[in-house]
């Protein structure tokens, strides 16, 4: 079943938590909301599961309109960003719990209860109680909760935030890979970027309760659409230099102006360049000075100052660079991004003597 | 504190000033017990055994209610109390804690002013109003004042109790298919179980306690609760039979005591928010 938002938005009284979202879910689509902490991500996942009402636009399950349907009508299975387990009922009654709404036969509960605990093993803590579970523990408990009834459309608020990172990826990969053989519906909410890139078939980007963007990992990462994106997507960030077209030319501070293949309209803009498009180099196009490097294991991270500009570029380990000495630094024009320095619309350039 | 956090020494110093402190009550209630089974108080000191104090177990006292009748009385008035005001007080706290709806503020504010009035100068009203509806000198219409009258505290204080249960918990309930009154009664009531319990347990007690409300309004001897006998008992004018009162009161007490021991553990819990962990 696929789920589609339009328009859709949510005021809180005078707060407005959610504006104008338009979103396709396709049937059996993983897709994940990114975006900084209150940017409304959880407002959306409780409109769709239907504890809250939208204020404006339509919500469509499988064709069919639900704005005013409740949560129970919807029948979507859920993790909440807490787990909100019941704390006075065994893992096995919390997993049960959804299917006790209606009188089911005792051992057929069991024997769902059973395989989907298998399926996420958790088997053997099914007597516990959720207090005396880890935090790991209880995630996988609420996912139970959340597939055991099976349903069509699967929200998972930021499932994985209470994880080590190691658990995180292990468990990250397991939903995926239940996601997929059950086929469900599912709006994963994150604000971890690398999470959100990794589990997603589309990312969805929100920042002040709107959706800024809705693409692939890849062309999130490759083609970021504006500048906010650029600076949110990726780690270590994005570098950004000011930037201006002059007759023709772009001009990057400190760099030699390059003629443009393609006009764009004078003014100033800003360069996005990502740390892996920085390289040390003898006649590189900018020169620095080091002040700080971060060791990374396989990578360093070297910190180094342009003008007034700080730049990060991804080294690999043992280059011969010194906290204190003069680098020049090559970019890859190629990867570059240029944004509107004022709406930070991402502009479309190549240069004349590097041709994309 | 953890029982650790105190040393041997330490944990004797203050069971010793415990004991100290509460003596003069265990000794009041030592002489109490014993006094009511002495044919005569000379001063303070007891003489002689006897039953005859307890004669009000097996005859009615003349001119006096039935002391068991009146046990019954407060039986059930202290269980209709602690019954009502739990089940009414319990889903008016969850409203407040948990809905929104015009005139929220005011009843919330309304319920303490209520609950700041002496209920003593309600009495006048109270009686007029209850034999009005044909309430007055029966069982049925005390409960009712008393409830209304400690309502509003015991919403008050289940309303901190749903106010601890965090929203989540709720939501995923609805989404796990239940309807609000089912969320209510199958993920919130249990929750807060330890809490109601105990306030249950005040509730009666408070019930049991109860004096005024009873004395002035059911003047009649069939309805007569304990501690309206006790009173009429122990003002006598003409004699004051202190053999009599003093197993009386022994009687009046034990059923509390009873309560109390048995449920001490739970009621500690009231002021832990009442929430299970
Ligand atoms: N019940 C509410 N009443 C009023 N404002 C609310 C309510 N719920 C959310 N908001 C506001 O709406 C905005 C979006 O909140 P939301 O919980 O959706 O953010 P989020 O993206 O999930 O953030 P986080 O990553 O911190 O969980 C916030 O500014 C928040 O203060
Ligand atoms: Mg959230």
């Amino acid at each position: 079943m696929d789920v589609v938002l339009e328009h859709v938005g949510k005021q809180f009284g005078r707060v407005t938590a959610v504006e104008g979202v338009s979103l396709t879910v396709g049937e059996g689509e993983l897709v994940a909301l990114l975006g900084p902490s209150g940017c409304g991500k959880s407002t959306t996942l409780f409109l769709v599961a239907g504890l809250y009402r939208p204020t404006s636009g339509r919500i469509l399950f499988g064709g069919r309109v639900v704005n005013d349907a409740t949560p129970q009508e919807r029948g979507v299975g859920m993790v909440f960003q807490s787990y909100a387990l019941y704390p006075h009922l065994t893992v096995f009654e919390n997993i049960a719990f959804p299917l006790r709404v209606r009188r089911s036969r005792g051992a057929q509960i069991a024997e769902r209860v059973r395989r989907v605990a298998d399926l996420v093993g958790i088997a053997e803590l099914l007597p516990r109680r959720p207090a005396q579970l880890s935090g790991g523990q209880q995630q996988r408990v609420a996912l139970c909760r959340a597939l055991v009834k099976e349903p069509a459309v699967l929200l998972l608020d930021e499932p994985l935030s209470n994880l080590d990172a190691r658990l995180r990826e292990a468990t990250r990969a397991e939903i995926r890979r239940l996601q997929r053989e059950l086929g469900i519906t599912t709006l994963f909410v994150s604000h971890d970027q690398a999470e959100a890139l990794s589990i997603a078939d589309r990312v969805g980007v929100m920042h002040g309760g709107r959706l800024i963007a809705v693409m692939t990992p890849a062309d999130l990462y490759e083609r970021p659409p504006s500048r906010f994106i650029a600076e949110f997507i990726g780690t270590p960030p994005m570098n950004f230099l000011e930037a201006r077209v002059e007759d023709g030319r772009l001009a990057v501070a400190g760099v030699m102006p390059r003629p443009l293949a393609h006009p764009v309209p004078p003014g100033t803009y800003l360069l996005g360049v990502r740390p892996e498009h920085l390289e040390l180099a003898a006649d590189g196009d900018l020169r620095a000075e080091v002040f700080l490097v971060e060791q990374m294991g396989r990578e360093w991270l070297v910190h180094a100052a342009c003008g007034d500009a700080s730049l990060r570029l991804l080294t690999g380990a043992g280059a011969a660079v010194a906290v204190g000495s003069r680098v020049s630094l090559r970019l890859l024009w190629r990867r570059a991004h240029l944004f509107d320095s004022q709406s930070g619309a991402a502009v479309p350039f190549g240069l004349a003597d590097d041709p994309r | 504190m953890t029982p650790d956090a105190v040393g041997p020494h330490g944990r004797w110093g203050v069971t010793g000033a415990l004991v100290i402190l509460t003596a003069p009550i265990i000794v009041l209630y030592g002489w109490l017990l014993l006094a009511s089974f002495s044919v005569t108080i000379t001063g303070l000191v007891p003489h002689g055994l006897t039953l005859a104090n307890w004669r009000f177990l097996w005859q009615t006292l003349p001119n006096e209610a039935n002391a068991w009748v009146a046990a019954g009385n407060s039986l059930t008035f202290a269980v209709t109390v602690a019954v009502f005001e739990v089940l009414v007080g319990a889903m008016a706290a969850y409203a407040l804690s948990r809905l929104t709806f015009p005139g929220r503020g005011l009843f919330l504010g309304s319920t303490i002013v209520l609950h700041s009035f002496p209920s003593v100068t309600l009495l006048i009203a109270i009686f007029l109003i209850l034999r009005a509806l044909g309430l007055y000198d029966r069982l049925a219409g005390v409960i009712l004042v008393k409830l209304a009258l400690d309502l509003p505290l015991g919403i008050w204080i289940m309303k901190g109790f749903f106010d601890g249960v965090p929203w989540d918990v709720e939501m995923a309930a609805l989404v796990d298919g239940y309807s609000r009154i089912r969320v209510w009664w199958k993920v919130m009531l249990p929750l807060i179980r330890p809490g109601l319990f105990a306030f249950a347990i005040f509730a009666f007690l408070s019930g049991w306690n109860e004096f005024l409300l009873p004395y002035v309004l059911l003047p009649s001897q069939g309805s007569q609760t304990l501690s309206v006998l006790m009173a009429s008992l122990s003002g006598e004018e003409r004699f004051a039979d202190y053999g009599l009162v003093t197993a009386l009161s022994v009687f009046y007490i034990l059923p509390a005591v009873a309560v109390f021991a048995l449920t001490q553990r739970y009621l500690l819990r009231i002021f832990s928010g009442g929430v299970k962990g």
